[in-house]
């Protein structure tokens, strides 16, 4: 929840709340193993302090439990960590992770419950639109009838809305991550570093994740791994928890972030094709605020206020020039 | 074969729970994998999904050889986050 804009504060906020709950809310007996173990953001120059210093005003005035701590009562949160260089950090102990597989789970199974098909193993192939009307959307399982569509097919939403001339500017961003063998449990909280720019968390399960993108690379869909990733990743992640460096490697992986111009995502209807609602481009963010997202994709389908206001986020900002600037964005 | 078998020794899964996912509606080692953790260790499930495949081809009525196995990842054995950093100095 440490954002530097009331928006994604909000938007995180609400999404957290909706998390603690959401076997309740959906009425579904799933467990999400949703870890709320905090995360701890060290700053390393004055000017990286200063943000965060800013960035923690904001988020006091929403409820949002971030504070500041000394190089010291960092290694008490997190004690494998080196704090050498380090002026402070900002912790908000009630950031977490969940498993992003059991929190689909239960949307899968709740909304099969109100009667929605799922189609798996069905890849759509297109959308196909009527005098600017969308009609039809296009999978190798056969077609569908429909006047409203939701693109949300993350980095390759931009390919899908191409099919009905409709041009969206995402691009994807290749992110690699690797896991290590399972240990006792030593790290409750993520620690994410905007200064060497990666993520380390352990999970429940005792394995430490960690991860860094390629903001470098041209645009592609490429999704294999490099071995560069794994000397890259253990250099930087040594330098921040050197207590790190006797873990196993066992597995390593990559993906895509669905990127747009500001780093924020598109969503709502999208000019040219009536009944296209765009929700892409979580720049890596889609997670974290998923949910409320969903609920005000719903509510704008329906024509109801927003929960949350998202105008800011419309398709058009891009050619306006109104870019929606996060200061606090990995 | 007995439903208390360990069939991932990595993850400590059993049989009877692979046949529980089956019975769900995973029908593929890829929905078993995320459900269960089953062949995500060490090992990358050299020992298991050979017994997963089987108990779908069971299932599913498909060939062994139908049976997808889940993708196998670098590296191929484990290797330590120092070591990967142990040349640094020698270049």
């Amino acid at each position: 929840m440490q954002w530097g804009t009331e928006t994604n504060c909000l938007l995180s906020r609400e999404s957290t709340h909706m998390l603690e709950n959401l076997a309740e809310l959906l009425e579904v007996d799933v467990d999400i193993e949703l870890h709320q173990g905090g995360y701890l953001m060290p700053a390393y120059t004055e000017k990286m302090a200063g943000q965060f210093k800013k960035n923690l005003e904001l988020q006091n005035t929403l409820d949002i439990p971030a504070r500041w701590v000394t190089p010291q009562e960092a290694k008490e949160i997190v004690p494998l960590l080196n704090t050498d260089g380090m002026i402070g950090a900002t912790f908000c102990a009630k950031d977490g992770h969940c498993n992003p597989f059991k929190a689909t789970e239960a949307y899968a199974r709740a909304a099969r419950r109100l009667g929605v098909e799922i189609r798996t193993y069905t890849e759509v192939t297109g959308l196909y639109a009527e005098c600017c009307n969308i009609r039809k959307v296009k999978t190798t399982t056969g077609d569908i009838s429909t006047s409203h569509v939701v693109m949300a097919a993350g980095g390759y939403s931009k390919p899908l809305c191409r099919t009905v001339g409709v041009e969206i500017p995402l691009y994807p961003e290749r992110h690699e991550i690797l896991v290590t063998e399972p240990v006792d449990p030593v790290q409750e909280a993520m620690v994410m570093s905007f200064h060497h720019n990666l993520y380390c968390q352990q999970s429940p399960h005792g394995s430490f994740i960690m991860g860094i993108g390629h903001p470098d690379l041209p645009e592609s869909f490429d999704t294999r791994s490099s071995w560069e990733f794994l000397q890259e990743m253990a250099r930087r992640v040594l330098k921040v928890l050197p207590g790190l460096a006797g873990l196993n490697v066992i597995r390593q992986w990559a993906g895509l972030y669905d990127m747009s111009p500001d780093r924020q995502p598109i969503l709502g209807p999208v000019g040219g094709v009536d009944g296209l609602h765009i929700a892409a481009g979580f720049s890596g963010h889609g997670f974290m605020i998923s949910p409320v997202v969903g609920r005000i994709v719903a509510e704008k389908l329906l024509g109801l206020p927003t929960v949350l206001p998202v105008d800011m986020f419309d398709a058009g900002r891009f050619q306006r020039g109104e870019l929606f600037i996060e200061p606090s964005v990995v | 074969m007995s439903d208390d078998i360990i069939v991932c020794r990595c993850e400590d899964i059993k049989l009877s729970e692979i046949r529980g996912h089956i019975e769900q509606g995973a029908h593929t080692t890829e929905e078993i994998k995320r459900r269960c953790r089953c062949g995500m260790g060490p090992c990358q499930g050299r020992t298991c999904m050979p017994i997963v495949a089987q108990e779908l081809s069971k299932a599913t009525g498909k060939s062994v050889g139908e049976i997808q196995l889940p993708t196998f990842r670098q590296p191929t054995a484990a290797i330590k986050l120092g070591a990967l950093t142990g040349g640094d100095g020698d270049d």
